[in-house]
């Protein structure tokens, strides 16, 4: 018996690393694997391939990984960016993903000095400054605090950077895939600070890393006791290496850089420290030479993630289009679409949940006759707020600025149904 | 007797929660250890614009050019004008206000503080924390003489790092303003919006999209 069953895996394994062969030839001349065509031997009336033959058991992969036909949907590097990959960014695939969570492994990564790999018993969180007790606390006194379990997403403040000026990168991942939105489970901050104590004249934290750039910045307390967490948990597992095992800060709402990895010091001050992070980079250029500083909110954004320019139309008919909105202030109210350059719009459905300072799903249905269309969507918060053009924001902003471009995006579907990302004037 | 010795026990109790609410608040959870000052020095190493944090320690650009050539110029370039990638040090005056701004320490950098905490924490490259106090001081004093904003025998040091005035010190505006567009109130136009939709740019031209 136990023969026939290695046979059996044997053939299946044999199968297995065919396709995934097969696949990777393909992914090299198609990035969108919907649009392979399909093996006629495996459709009705036949018999699919898969079928008679017994699959891998429980004990093949103890750590579940995607579909060997999802291997395209990954996060991607624009290597000509930066110096090296170790201070460098990759992108969140928005265009593949569903609904409001970004699985683990696809959120995007920002570090300054690479992934530090930080042992948890070797972890500890200092507490130093103007506080009534210096105090250092393990992991495990961390977990030990009531705890709290929250939707957020972290955009980087460059997401949309490279498209100041105009139109730079063709894809819906380079051009919105620096956000990401996961469950956090950790505790927050004012419980945390209850046992230091604070002096009345705190009213600044230095938030500080443990890797080799020692990521450093300010804010205020009033964020801090409002709704900052320290976290150890994300999407119900532990913190992925790169989003800063075994603890990082999660700042609600505001840009990603703040949210301090491999967090290792809170340190209480009365004034700003001004850090690198927060003076020569993070800062806002205007076209009279002064620059904007601590400009910490993420204003309301949306994208349609499909059709994108990852994602074509392949044929007339029905389509839903799909996007993501949010906004640093709290719930998105309402999302609207255009499919004319933003002559004329209307109202998409918005998609529950819906939690504050999180990425939430709407939808818009497309009857598509072969026509060229200028797809866009436009968010508004629940204060008002209302996604702006690009020329509204350089208007005041200028041409300089790399943060916060939280523009409309226009999206060209050409009579081909392929897609590209074009600026409008 | 007995009403005196009452009379003290509860001015003792009245002075004790007066001092405890005034000078300390108290543990609720009891979790977590006190830290010693020698844990608290070992980490805390940052460094404020008005110098507090900065350790006992000096440096002068002359002493500074020999390490900045062994452990900077790789990156940076002998002169600060920055290798492949890696950004310029040196430059940049007077073009903030141009379209193509160059932001450097001489430039843009507000505070010399921000030079010592960041080369110290961070610098070199994934070497991070490996310089003395007295280098740290030297290449700051080399990068500052560079920008021609102090001579190169001036001796930079824990007692004057907070008083050095950077050239782009009130570059800065606070605070911020956003948001900075007119705000609609929820009621945007939804028709015939008066809007440009002629097409004036596709990245598709610019052709710069890493390939798969």
């Amino acid at each position: 018996m136990v023969k026939k069953r290695e046979i059996v895996k044997g053939i299946n394994r044999r199968r297995l690393l065919g396709g995934a062969t097969a696949l990777g030839s393909l992914a090299m001349t198609s990035k969108v694997f919907s649009q392979v065509k399909a093996n006629r031997d495996n459709l009705p009336p036949n018999l699919p391939e898969w079928t008679p033959d017994l699959g891998p058991g429980v004990d093949v992969n103890p750590y579940g990984t995607p579909s060997i036909f999802e291997e395209n949907v990954i996060r991607r590097n624009v290597p000509w960016l930066t110096a090296s990959a170790e201070s460098s960014v990759n992108f969140t695939p928005l265009q593949d993903l569903e609904g409001i969570i970004t699985p683990n492994g696809l959120c995007f990564e920002r570090h300054h000095g690479g992934v530090p790999e930080i042992n948890p018993a070797d972890y500890r969180l200092m507490i130093n400054g103007l506080v009534d007790r210096e105090m250092i606390f393990t992991l495990d006194d961390l977990k030990r605090f009531p705890q709290t379990n929250k939707f957020y997403f972290l955009e980087c403040a460059a997401n949309g950077g490279m498209e100041w000026k105009g139109s730079q990168l063709n894809g819906c991942q380079f051009t919105f895939g620096m956000v990401h939105n996961v469950q956090y489970t950790g505790v927050k901050l004012s419980d945390l600070l209850s046992e230091t104590g604070l002096k009345p004249k705190a009213k600044w934290v230095l938030a500080e890393g443990s890797d080799t750039s020692g990521m450093t910045r300010s804010i205020p307390i009033e964020k801090i006791l409002e709704d900052c967490l320290i976290v150890w948990a994300m999407n119900g597992e532990a913190l992925r290496a790169e989003q800063g095992y075994p603890v990082r800060l999660v700042v609600p709402g505001w840009e990603g850089n703040m949210w301090v990895k491999w967090i290792r010091r809170l340190e209480f001050g009365d004034k700003p420290y001004m850090t690198r992070e927060e003076t020569s980079k993070y800062t806002d250029l205007l076209s009279n030479g002064k620059a904007r500083m601590f400009t910490w909110v993420m204003e309301a954004k949306s994208v349609v993630t499909s059709p994108s320019p990852e994602k074509p139309i392949l044929q007339k008919g029905v389509h839903q289009i799909r996007g993501l909105a949010w906004s640093g202030r709290g719930k998105i109210k309402r999302v609207d679409v255009s499919i004319d350059g933003g002559k004329n719009w209307k109202t998409s459905k918005l998609h529950g949940p819906v939690f504050s300072k999180s990425l939430s799903r709407f939808t818009f249905p497309l009857n598509w006759n072969g026509e060229e269309l200028l797809i866009q969507s436009r968010a508004i918060d629940e204060t008002g707020y209302v996604q702006p053009h690009i020329h509204e924001l350089q208007k005041v902003r200028g041409l300089n600025s790399i943060y916060h471009n939280n523009s409309i995006a226009t999206w060209l579907v050409n009579k081909n149904g392929k897609v590209e990302n074009v600026r409008l004037g | 007797m007995f009403g005196l010795a009452k009379l003290f026990i509860s001015t003792v109790c009245f002075l004790l929660c007066v001092c405890v609410s005034t000078y300390a608040s108290e543990r609720q959870f009891y979790l977590g250890k006190i830290a010693t000052p020698e844990e608290v020095l070992g980490w805390d190493i940052d460094v404020r614009p008005d110098g507090l944090g900065a350790p006992v320690g000096s440096g002068n650009a002359i002493n500074g050019e020999e390490i900045y050539a062994e452990v900077c110029a790789g990156c940076h370039g002998d002169f600060g004008e920055g290798m492949d990638r890696w950004p310029e040090l040196v430059g940049g005056e007077d073009t903030l206000d141009t379209h193509d701004p160059l932001k450097t320490t001489g430039s843009y950098w507000p505070y010399a503080s921000t030079m010592y905490d960041y080369i110290y924490r961070a610098m070199p490259f994934g070497m991070s924390q490996s310089l003395t106090v007295d280098e740290t001081y030297q290449i700051v004093a080399f990068i500052l003489n560079m920008n021609d904003i102090i001579d190169e025998d001036f001796v930079l040091s824990n007692k004057n790092i907070g008083k050095i005035e950077m050239p782009n010190r009130d570059g800065f505006l606070l605070p911020d303003p956003r948001p900075d567009i007119d705000v609609f109130s929820g009621t945007p136009c939804m028709s015939d919006c008066d809007v440009p939709i002629t097409i004036i740019g596709k990245a598709r031209d610019i052709d710069v999209t890493p390939e798969d």
